[in-house]
């Protein structure tokens, strides 16, 4: 039976009549079966191969079709095999920009902020008077790019911590946390204003969001430590509850610039800041630049010198 | 695209492997170092700074 069917797709697919076939079935030499077989009637195995011999039929008609069209087919094949390998090329090309985003530019920029540490302490070593001058107010003599402070946020995490460069143009980012150059230094009254990444570069403000009222945020200059602290009631977690009515947090429009303004969200020159604010800036949502994640900070108590406290501020045991 | 390069690396199938990872990777290196940081900043998901 099995040799039998064989034979006979082998016969169907060279194109033989079927009539013919059925004809000559029992005739064949190659059915081991013959023409006495009691257990294939003929009318059965008609029925049978009449199913197999039909499907080989159109594709062989197919086939014929596409040889007789020749050229342009192929050429129509190529030309759609072209195409979905570009996009299949194109899409691949995207995803490396993700892993690029997410994870290549936290490399390199980590890297970047070691040497940043390193030129800072060894440029601090050798002139401890390097540095902001304090109280200078306006605009500020470092270079951009260069790195002037760290800072640290112990709710964070006890080693967090990056070095702050100067400006806030997409090269200044790229190295840390860009302090913005018409705003107050570290310790002056007014507003010192910081830009971060959220996500990739560092991902240095990626948590910003879970800055509660009273964390510190430490600043570490050439000679001083400055402890700032999230605006709002530590208690209740009201980032409102601040006395100047300046929220601890909020999210803002990109055009918000008023939040760097010397008093935050106050847009009058003419008021001169009593207190030194902290504020730092970075995208929000997660992945998006459509608004602005803010956090504002109070200075608490002056700064420390930091050779009264080689080991940093009381905030930073923890307190 | 793809098949034509298959078809011009040089040696056997092992030899045509490594030549094409080591290709791949070449790519991805230019990509990575030259192509994403250049185009970068003219893309606006980046923008951090309020102006």
């Amino acid at each position: 039976m099995r040799t039998d069917s064989a034979a006979d797709a082998g016969r169907a697919s060279a194109g033989l009549d079927p009539s013919i076939w059925d004809d000559r079935a029992s005739a064949d030499p190659a059915d081991p079966a013959g023409p006495d077989d009691p257990a294939g009637p003929t009318p059965v195995r008609s029925g049978r191969h009449q199913a197999t011999r039909q499907p080989p039929r159109p594709r062989t008609a197919a086939r014929a079709a596409r040889t007789a069209s020749g050229g342009r087919g192929a050429l129509v094949r190529t030309g759609i095999r072209g195409l979905g390998q570009t996009l299949v090329t194109f899409g691949l090309i995207v995803l490396l920009f993700v892993v690029y985003e997410l994870f290549v530019t936290d490399v390199l920029t980590n890297e970047r902020q070691e040497d940043l540490t390193q030129e800072l302490r060894e440029n601090w070593e050798d002139d401890p008077t390097l540095g902001p001058d304090l109280p200078g107010g306006g605009l500020s003599q470092i270079p951009p790019g260069d790195g002037f402070a760290f800072i640290r946020i112990p709710a964070l995490g006890a080693d967090y911590v990056k070095v702050v460069v100067e400006g806030t143009n997409a090269d200044a980012l790229q190295q840390g946390p860009g302090h913005y150059v018409n705003s107050a230094m570290p310790g002056e009254l007014g507003n010192f204003a910081l830009a971060g990444h959220r996500v990739g570069k560092g991902s240095p403000f990626l948590d910003l969001d879970r800055l509660l009222p009273g964390d510190a945020i430490v600043i570490e200059t050439a000679d001083t430590w400055f402890t700032y602290r999230v605006l709002g009631d530590p208690v209740t977690g009201d980032f409102g509850a601040d006395p100047s009515g300046i929220p601890g947090q909020q999210i803002v429009s990109p055009a918000d610039v008023e939040v760097v303004y010397p008093i935050p969200g106050v847009d009058d020159s003419t008021v001169v800041p009593t207190t030194a604010y902290l504020t730092l800036t970075t995208c929000h949502p997660k992945f998006s630049a459509q608004q602005r994640l803010i956090v504002h900070a109070a200075l608490d108590g002056p700064g420390l010198p930091k050779a009264e406290y080689p080991d940093g501020p009381p905030a930073l045991a923890g307190d | 695209m793809y098949t034509w390069i298959w078809r011009k690396l040089p040696g056997g199938r092992s030899a045509k492997l490594a030549s094409a990872l080591l290709l791949i990777a070449a790519v991805s290196a230019v990509l990575l170092f030259v192509v994403f940081p250049w185009i970068e900043p003219s893309l606006p998901f980046n923008d951090i700074t309020v102006e």
